[in-house]
């Protein structure tokens, strides 16, 4: 397969097969979490606003508590840059928003092609890192399985052969591409069933945790 | 005749070398060589001996002849076909019939194995190749015939590169190009629609003076072909910079913002037009206002629209059908699995209540 028919392949079929998965992975995992029984809690709730609880969760969690910070803190700037970096190539790149826009009639303006570049290098070089911390913490290299290795590559092929295409690198460029769209295709398709489904799943669980919690009057 | 060299039959027919110094120049630069090359070239072609040259056409729309024969540099393509090597060209010549047959057949006994072959259009298979036949033969037996004594063959124009128009989707005749029936002779392909006269005629002059040039992956010759519409296209700048034309007429269009928005191709094209341009140099599509529709690549006419930005995905897929039959299986795919959790939850539980859980005794 030349590079020409691996481009058509990965927007046309490939794509399409991609999006299909996506859908499906999606709405099962939500339906199949939201639909479970929720135990039933007997205790005296310590407080009717349980939900707060919820809902500052979601967002305290995104900050590590002071206790941790020491020891976590530049972990978690460095997967902050690794998010946004990601956030801001996917989205504020002209030809992904066109895909977009394609899909869903929205659209909204882009940034310039060196802006992106600099953001997804930033966004690679985390990764990058954050994979080596992974390797190497004893700790993390025990609760590692092939789930987040697998999703590491999903993510990290196709915003580098994103660069790679964008720089011109590789003799030709249409295979670059043609890689791109295929990995940004596998991204798609394997997003719902791996841990990378943390991007939806996030809110639900720690509001769940945190309702819990929260009924219970446990400092959030 | 064909141990006359070039430099003899231009003498004759009564061009000074200073014209033929000139035509030197006009090929030299048109192929971007080192001076050392050039010079090489104006001393090769003096000695070398006339070509003979043998131009047929099967499925094309002669649009490839016309961009050679009204280039505004008709002195060069004159040149070459009229008074150094045309041996035969079926749209060309005065002859019809019998006659042109005739010439063509002397021309190629007179030259076999030796003559270069040019080729515009692609050719059918089925039925025998009964769907495009000249002077009562098929077109596949005709190439397979005319290859056999040609030193190499050219593919002129994206339909005999590539299979170009006759080939599109869903290919009605069962039309291929030139490279997929001649397989034990060098194949050149000069892609587009139509390729830009000045290539097809330096392709030739090269060949003539050093032999085959340096091909791509897709056998194009890389002095015309190696670098992409986007390498070199003076809209580049602003796409850099994400800013592009969304309609035709907006400001940005106005502005000559990048038209990778409105259909692009430059970026997975490879063609010379940004810096050799059309009609004498004048211009090039992009710099017209229109997007590159990527003519000298394989399967362009197929490639999910013309004006569909080159990142959107192809295909004609019922969008909401397939979201959400996709959705729908998901969510009953999930109802399902939750109902198996479920049951299984409500057995554990009835399991604590009456203390036989052993994963989980009841203290
Ligand atoms: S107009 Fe086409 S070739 Fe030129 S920069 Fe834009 S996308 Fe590239
Ligand atoms: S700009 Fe593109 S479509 Fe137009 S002639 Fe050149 S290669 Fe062909």
């Amino acid at each position: 397969m030349n590079g020409a028919s691996l481009l058509d392949f990965a927007r046309g079929p490939g794509f399409e097969v991609a999006v299909a998965m996506l859908a499906f992975g999606v709405v099962w995992r939500l339906v199949g979490i939201l639909a479970l029984r929720r135990p039933v809690d007997h205790s005296e709730p310590r407080t009717g606003w349980g939900w707060v609880g919820g809902l500052r969760l979601v967002f305290s969690r995104s900050w590590p508590r002071r206790e941790f910070r020491e020891r976590v803190l530049h972990w978690d700037i460095i997967s902050y840059l690794f998010h946004i970096g990601y956030a801001v190539a996917i989205l504020g790149y002209v030809p992904h928003i066109l895909v977009i826009r394609n899909l869903t009639g929205l659209r909204w303006p882009g940034l310039p092609g060196g802006v992106i570049a600099f953001f997804a290098g930033i966004s690679a070089a985390a990764l990058l890192a954050l994979l080596g911390h992974r390797m190497s913490s004893p700790v993390l290299r025990r609760l590692s399985n092939f789930d987040d290795y697998f999703s590491w590559l999903a993510v990290f092929a196709p915003l580098v052969t994103g660069l790679m295409a964008y720089y011109n690198m590789g003799d030709s460029y249409q295979l670059v591409l043609g890689l791109h769209v295929l990995f940004g295709d596998l991204l798609l398709a394997w997003l719902p069933f791996g841990k990378i489904m943390h991007v939806i799943l996030f809110a639900f669980s720690r509001a769940t945790t945190g309702t819990v919690y929260g009924r219970r009057g446990a400092a959030l | 005749m064909a141990d006359e060299t070039i430099a003899e039959v231009l003498e004759k027919r009564g061009f000074t070398r200073r014209a033929f110094l000139q035509l030197c120049a006009t090929v030299t630069a048109a192929l971007a060589l080192s001076p050392a090359d050039a010079a090489e070239m104006t001393r090769r072609l003096q000695s070398a001996p006339r070509p003979t040259v043998i131009y047929l056409s099967y499925q094309e729309c002669t649009g490839c002849l016309e961009s050679l024969t009204r280039s505004f540099s008709p002195g060069l393509a004159s040149l070459i076909f009229n008074d150094i090597s045309l041996a035969f060209n079926d749209t060309l010549q005065a002859a019809a019939g019998e006659a042109a047959e005739s010439a063509k057949d002397t021309a190629m006994k007179k030259a076999w194995g030796k003559y270069l072959l040019i080729v515009d259009g692609s050719v059918p298979l089925p039925q025998n190749g009964a769907y495009c036949t000249v002077a009562g033969r098929s077109a596949i037996s005709d190439l397979k015939h005319a290859a056999g004594g040609a030193a190499a063959v050219v593919a002129v124009g994206t339909c005999a590169a590539f299979g170009g128009l006759p080939y599109a989707s869903p290919n009605p005749t069962g039309a291929v190009p030139v490279s997929d029936i001649v397989r034990d002779r060098p194949v050149i392909n000069v892609s587009g629609c139509p390729p830009i006269a000045e290539v097809i005629t330096g392709v030739i002059m090269y060949y003539t003076t050093f032999g085959l040039p340096a091909l791509d992956r897709l056998r194009r010759p890389t002095n015309f072909y190696g670098n992409s519409i986007h390498d070199r296209c003076y809209r580049r700048p602003f796409y850099d910079r994400g800013l592009f034309a969304k309609t035709f007429d907006d400001e940005g269009a106005r502005q000559g913002w990048c038209l990778f928005e409105l259909g692009c191709k430059g970026p997975v094209t490879h063609n010379a037009c940004p810096t050799m341009k059309w009609n004498g140099g004048t211009s090039f599509p992009i710099e017209s206002g229109h997007p590159c529709l990527g003519c000298s690549e394989p399967g362009f006419w197929d490639k999910g629209g013309f004006y569909r930005p080159l990142s959107v995905p192809t295909g004609h897929w019922s969008r909401a059908g397939v979201i959400g039959g996709a959705a729908a299986a998901g969510a009953v795919t999930g109802l399902a699995v939750a109902a198996v959790a479920r049951s299984r939850q409500d057995r554990a539980q009835k399991n604590r209540q009456s203390g036989t859980d052993k994963k989980n005794p009841k203290p």
